[in-house]
Order: structure tokens, then C-alpha cells, then sequence
């Protein structure tokens, strides 16, 4: 923690801005509201210009796998873009945590680098077999099986981006204990429930005899999955953080202009003040956020605790900013028809996502020494 | 002004100087503190002639810790605070050449102290409304009033103080902004004892005191403007410091936590987590305000942190005295006490619990201060004014 660097590099304000005049463009609210409830809730054209022309699918994996070289600080800015429009890409499941695992798998396995480039390209889409509720921290899972010949019997509930993914990174429990297998979505059987969260899909998975490939054995598999739920969480608090934002900058825009006794509400201190104070929670959801993609970028020791800070702190601001922005919305805020539900939602299955604000402050507890 | 700028080699150089001209174990405290200011070493940024270099402020930190090294005493800062963060800024800004040079040399060394006499029973939030008037008689003007809250008026040698010299215009035109002699006869000081027993503030009664008109900074009807000059520099002041990790009051009680495994409970466990991971995050977010000065690009966030200070000691004191369960039913000394120095993070808990209770209130309210991001950062409609286009005289009060 010596020397984190909280700001935002000249390289990566162009970035920001490249990706959300693409957004702005490409993901308008209207457009978002009748995409959620029709037969293609990803938008996969868009997916494609982010992952492929942009290589944004790519940015933390290294240059010889067939990545930009970047790192997780400009992964999280593409997460607060991505936030602050709710984009229905599956950049979560593939981007950051199926390629985490990879990235924390043995990367010169030609299987892991294989699929890396694949991943990294936008060639494939890929998810992490996993609940997306589960916590950094967790004990390795035991839902999917391994059997002598490495072929996977098992269901995994709740995959993020599981409809939209062509591969899955499956962590399993076989007869030499645990490992990260690889099994094509076609191999795979893929269930869509109704999810709480319409920008961003969950799948129940079910795998049958299913072929994989072994893309990390016992000694690798655990550390593996562990940076991918770590890292999946660290930067998750910048999407809450443009989630928390575009509530913001939204609400304030809307009781400026709306008018009742007279006066635009935003006069009244009791609106103003409660902006106010998501404001200033804003200001330091972005400091934690940027100092956890700072920490996981450097490979810091203080990463465990950035991350349980960022993900606590930042999963209750979006929360927060987003049920700030339905009520001060007032009855517009209730509709389907205005576009705050869909964050509202986002950051309510980001409230569960990757560990709740409780299960990391248990883990804070242990790591700054506050035993219970 | 056009001096070429002083780089910190050359700063370092002069530290040696000075050193090896005042050896600081065998100078006089005072007369190496003097000698510090005359050579430029002072406050760096500040003009030649008046304890600077005109060099850039970020330097003296160069200075500091040299100095610190060689074991040169300092001007114990925190005494003298609203002289150096308040009153000095002001003179600089507004005083004559003659007042910069009668009274920046003994701000600094600590010869002399100064108060701020702003606060009024009836201007709180509302300080445009002060009602201390201030009447012209040839060269001097003639003083009437009351101000309060008013921390080292005691000690005091001189006040910053803002009078009403023009109570037929609005509140915000007829404002005049003077320094202050606090040994003039007419200055009554008494202790304003606080909810913490001490009496850390003073209420300040002024009776016929003569000011000399050459003690006046800014012109006449000016005194609004000069006191944001003022108030400005307090807020930078009060947000602005580096923390360490559990600095302040999450250090008192997670000591307190570690050292006292029978009074942990799960409900006290998870709100000691929830403030520590708040506490943290504004500290990450204080580091970052601070390497946006750095760059020179500061945001606004400054606005914010002393709301968030006030929120969170408050929280974490609170949680303290919960915490000690049968100890926090008691309490350290109610005796009336006017301490020189105000520690927020000493004594026991129950002290901390109650001090706090002001960091809400002094230096602009938490409520304020909300206004203020609401409508200057957010840009917010401000509230209907009834006062603004009213003479000073004929508001309602």
C-alpha cells in the first residue's frame, strides 16, 4: 500500500471517453427497455465492437496471449462505463471472471493460453461455472464432479452470462481433488431463469458426462479460482460505482427541472441534503473502487483488504444512490417506462454478487485483526 | 513576484544555513524561530521579507523535515492554528504592507495569538447577519457587540473581526472586517463552558473599543468578501491532512476492541466493521483529493470531508462508549477546565463521544455544508431568499 495511484492516467480518460461515446450511442434507455424483454436480452452486436474492434474483452491479459497488455485498473474503467449504462454485454462473465481464472492458471498450459487467446480476442465468450453469489474466500465448490476420465456430472445455479457463453471455466471436484476444467456450452445443458437482474443474465448449468479439458489440476486450481472471485470482486465496485453515479447525475437532473408548489423540487433542502450525502458517498465509493484496481493491477499485499473494503463500501452506495433515485423520482420513478428499475435492479443482484457487504467484512475482520 | 522559483536544493541550502548560524542546541527557542522567519523559511510560499521564499507552497514539507532532523524546535502549530490558517491568510491577502510587517513575524513565532471574533448569538449558519456595529470617529472606529465561540480569546493578543458598519444596505454590503487589539479595555472575555464540562470557548463582549482605521483590511463595506478569504482557508484546513490507516478515533476503538474481548458482541462486531471500512474508504478518498492537488487539478471533494469527518467520529465515539458497557456509565472530569490545546482523540471515551458532538456544528454546520455541495457542486436551485434585497436593519429577528 505504499504508493497507490487513485487518479485516472491520460490513457485511461481516452479510453473512458472512447467507451462511453460508443454507449451513449449504442445503449440508449429506450432501446435498453425493449431489448430486456425480447428474445435477445444481450446485445451481441455491441459485445462485439466492445470485445473485437475495441479489445476490450483482452485488457489485463498480456500481449503474447493475444491480449492488450493493460491492466485491472483499465478493466475497472470499462466496468464504470459499462455500469453507468447497464449494458447488456456479458463483459462480467467472460472479461473479467473466466479470464481472471485463466490468468490465475498456469498461463504457459497450452490449454489455459489456448483459451486466453480465444477469450481475449472476442472469438469466444466465456463464463466462470460458479453462483455469481459466491465470495471471495469460499470454500472450493463441490457442485459439478470430476470422474476418472475428467468428464463433469453436476449443476451449477446462477452462472453470470452463462446464456451468452460459448465456453465455461468449470472448477470441479475429481478423484485427485480439485480442478479447472474447460467444457464447451454446447456440451453443456443451459437454463435462463428469470433473473432479478434484466441487464445482466444469470444461467443454471448442467453438465452430464460432459467432455472438458483440464485447464488446472489440485495445485492450481484452488489459487486459480480464488484470484478470479477476488478479482471479480475488487472491480465490481467500479461498476457499482457507475451504476451509484449515473443515479446520481440523473436524479439531480430530474428535480432540477420538475416542478411542484412552485419551485423546481431540487430547491428544497430535505431532497438537496439527501443528494448531498450520496454525493459524498460517491466521492469515496470512487477513491475505494480505484484503490482496489489499483491494488489488484500491482499484485499489492494489501489486496484482500482493498477488495473487502471496495466491495462492502461501494455495493451499499449503488444500492443506496439507486433507491435515492426511484423515490426523489417520485411516481416517474415507479414506472417500467423510465429506466432507473434497471439500475435499481443491477445493483441490487450487485448487492449479492461476489460476496455481500457482510460476508467481506467478515473477511475484513480476520485480515485487520477485529476479531467478533 | 518575478523572483525566479526557489527549488528544494536550494531551500536545503538554506536550512544548513540557518542551522549553522543558530545552532538549535544551543539557541534561544524564540530566537531561532525568529531567525527561521527572516530567513525565508517560515512558510516558503509566502513573500521575501515576510518569513517566505515565494516559493511553491508543496516545498515546505522540504523544509519541515529538515529542520525537524536537526531537531530545530517548531512553532507548536497547533496552538497558534487560527493565527496561521485564518488571521494570516487574511492579513496577507488584505493588510497593508505595515500591518503584513507588524503582524506576520509574531503570528508565526508564536509571540503573539490570535482569535477570530465572527459568531454572534444571532449569526451562526447565518454570519452575514452579525450585528456588531462599528462606527467611524475621525481616524478610529468605535465597537459594540457580542461575538461567541470564540477558542483562544484568553490567550489572545489580537482578533480578526467582522462588524456591521452600514446596517441600511443588505446584510452582505455593510460588513467591515478589522483586526482586533484584545488588550483594549473594552474587551470582556468569559468562558463559555461546553457539554464536555471544559470551556474551550469564550463569549466576547466589546464595549466602546477603539480601532484605528489603519487596522482595517479591505475597504469599508468590504468585510463579506474578506471573511470568505477567512472562512475558506478554515475548511481547507479542518479536510485537508494525511491519515494513517486507523488514525484518529477508529484507532482509539479498535484498541479498545482488541484489548477487551469480553465486551465484543456480533451487533457492536459488524457496526465496528461497517465504520471501518467508511473510515478507510474516506481516507483512500482524502489521499486521492489531496494527488489531485498534487497535479493540480483539485476537485471539489474537499466540500466533503469535513461532513464526513463529523459523521464518522461521531459514530465511532459513540459506538466507543457503547462499547465499555458498565465504564461507559461513567466519566472521566466534569471540572470546568480552559484547555489551550483541544485534542478531539484525548482523554477517555465519553469526552471523545461529547466533543465530537461539535465537529457537526463548528466550522459550518453539517446542514450547510450540505447546501453548499447540493447547490455549488451538484448546482441545485438554491432556496428562496427573504433576505437578500432587505436592509440589514429591518430583517426580521
Amino acid at each position: 500500500m505504499s504508493n497507490p495511484d487513485l487518479l485516472y492516467s491520460d490513457v485511461e480518460t481516452d479510453l473512458r471517453a472512447s467507451v462511453r461515446d460508443l454507449l451513449t450511442d449504442r445503449c440508449e434507455p429506450s432501446a435498453l427497455l425493449a431489448r430486456v424483454e425480447s428474445a435477445e436480452p444481450y446485445d451481441a452486436k455491441l459485445w462485439r465492437t466492445l470485445s473485437v474492434e475495441l479489445g476490450l474483452a483482452g485488457l489485463p491479459v498480456p500481449e503474447e496471449l493475444g491480449g492488450q497488455g493493460a491492466s485491472a485498473r483499465e478493466t475497472a474503467l470499462v466496468l464504470e462505463e459499462l455500469g453507468r449504462s447497464v449494458a447488456p454485454v456479458p463483459f462480467l462473465g467472460s472479461a473479467v471472471l473466466a479470464t481472471a481464472a485463466l490468468l490465475g492458471a498456469d498461463t504457459t498450459h497450452e490449454p489455459v493460453a489456448a483459451l486466453l487467446r480465444r477469450l481475449a480476442s472476442g472469438e469466444a465468450t466465456g463464463a466462470l461455472a460458479v453462483p455469481l453469489s459466491t465470495a471471495p474466500g469460499t470454500a472450493f465448490p463441490s457442485a459439478v464432479a470430476a470422474d476418472a476420465d475428467g468428464r463433469l456430472t453436476g449443476t451449477v445455479r446462477s452462472v453470470a452470462d452463462g446464456s451468452a457463453a460459448d465456453v465455461f471455466v468449470v472448477p470441479a471436484s475429481g478423484p485427485d481433488g480439485p480442478g479447472l476444467y474447460a467444457v464447451a456450452a454446447a456440451a453443456a445443458s443451459v437454463t435462463e431463469p428469470v433473473p432479478l437482474d434484466l441487464t445482466r443474465r444469470i444461467a443454471d448449468v448442467t453438465f452430464t458426462d460432459a467432455e472438458a479439458t483440464l485447464l488446472a489440476g489440485a495445485n492450481g486450481a484452488p489459487a486459480a479460482l480464488e484470484r478470479a472471485l477476488l478479482t471479480g470482486a475488487g472491480l465490481l465496485a467500479s461498476e457499482q460505482l457507475g451504476v451509484a453515479e449515473w443515479c446520481l447525475e440523473t436524479t439531480v437532473a430530474y428535480v432540477g427541472g420538475r416542478y411542484q408548489f412552485g419551485r423546481p423540487v431540487g430547491s428544497f433542502q430535505a431532497l438537496k441534503h439527501r443528494l448531498a450525502d450520496v454525493w459524498l458517498e460517491l466521492v469515496a465509493a470512487r477513491a475505494a473502487a480505484r484503490y482496489a484496481a489499483d491494488a489488484l493491477a500491482s499484485g499489492s499485499d494489501d489486496t484482500g483488504v482493498a477488495v473487502a473494503v471496495a466491495q462492502s463500501y461501494c455495493s451499499t452506495v449503488a444500492v443506496h444512490a439507486a433507491e435515492e433515485c426511484v423515490q426523489l423520482h417520485g411516481g416517474i420513478g415507479m414506472t417500467w417506462e423510465h429506466p432507473a428499475h434497471l439500475y435499481l435492479k443491477r445493483a441490487k443482484a450487485d448487492q449479492i454478487a461476489l460476496g455481500t457487504a457482510g460476508r467481506h467484512r467478515s473477511t475484513l475482520a480476520t485480515l485487520v485483526d477485529l476479531p467478533g | 513576484m518575478s523572483e525566479s522559483a526557489v527549488d528544494a536544493k536550494e531551500l536545503r541550502e538554506r536550512v544548513a544555513a540557518l542551522l549553522a548560524a543558530h545552532d538549535p542546541a544551543t539557541t534561544d527557542r524564540l530566537e531561532f524561530l525568529r531567525a527561521r522567519f527572516d530567513a525565508g523559511l517560515a512558510w516558503v510560499h509566502y513573500p521575501e521579507g515576510l518569513g517566505g521564499l515565494n516559493a511553491p507552497r508543496e516545498l515546505q514539507s522540504v523544509v519541515d523535515a529538515e529542520l525537524a532532523a536537526a531537531g530545530a524546535p517548531d512553532n507548536n502549530p497547533r496552538r497558534i492554528g487560527i493565527g496561521l490558517g485564518m488571521a494570516a491568510p487574511t492579513v496577507l491577502r488584505y493588510g497593508s504592507d505595515e500591518l503584513k510587517r507588524r503582524f506576520l513575524r509574531p503570528l508565526w513565532t508564536g509571540e503573539e495569538v490570535w482569535c477570530q471574533l465572527f459568531s454572534e448569538p444571532g449569526a451562526g449558519s447565518d454570519l452575514a447577519a452579525l450585528g456588531t456595529r462599528a462606527v467611524r470617529d475621525g481616524d478610529e472606529w468605535v465597537v459594540n457587540g457580542q461575538k461567541v465561540w470564540t477558542s483562544s480569546a484568553h490567550t489572545a493578543r489580537w482578533a480578526i473581526l467582522v462588524t456591521r458598519t452600514d446596517p441600511d444596505v443588505p446584510k452582505h454590503a455593510g460588513m467591515t472586517y478589522f483586526v482586533c487589539d484584545m488588550t483594549h479595555p473594552g474587551v470582556e472575555v468569559r468562558p463559555l463552558r461546553q457539554i464536555t464540562g471544559e470551556a474551550e470557548f469564550n463569549e466576547v463582549f466589546l464595549t466602546d473599543v477603539r480601532i484605528p482605521d489603519a487596522h482595517r483590511l479591505g475597504a469599508v463595506g468590504e468585510g463579506w468578501r474578506v471573511a470568505q478569504t477567512t472562512l475558506m482557508n478554515e475548511r481547507v484546513a479542518i479536510g485537508g491532512n494525511a491519515m494513517p490507516r486507523e488514525g484518529g478515533m477508529l484507532g482509539k476503538v479498535a484498541a479498545t476492541w482488541r484489548e477487551r474481548p469480553e465486551l465484543r458482541t456480533a451487533e457492536l462486531h459488524d457496526r465496528l466493521l461497517t465504520l471501518w471500512v467508511e473510515t478507510e474508504a474516506f481516507r483512500l478518498a482524502g489521499m486521492r483529493l489531496r494527488q489531485q492537488l498534487a497535479v493540480g487539478s483539485p476537485g471539489p471533494e474537499g466540500s466533503g470531508m469535513k461532513l464526513a469527518f463529523a459523521r464518522l467520529s461521531q459514530a465511532l465515539s459513540g459506538l466507543e462508549v457503547e462499547l465499555l458497557g458498565d465504564e461507559g456509565l461513567r466519566y472521566d472530569d466534569w471540572t470546568m477546565r480552559r484547555p489551550e490545546l483541544v485534542d478531539f482523540t484525548g482523554r477517555e471515551a465519553g469526552y471523545r463521544y461529547l466533543r465530537a458532538k461539535g465537529n457537526s456544528i463548528e466550522g459550518g454546520t453539517s446542514e450547510i455544508l450540505r447546501n453548499i455541495i447540493a447547490e455549488r457542486v451538484l448546482g441545485l436551485p438554491s432556496e428562496p431568499r427573504a433576505d437578500k434585497d432587505v436592509a440589514w436593519k429591518d430583517l426580521p429577528r
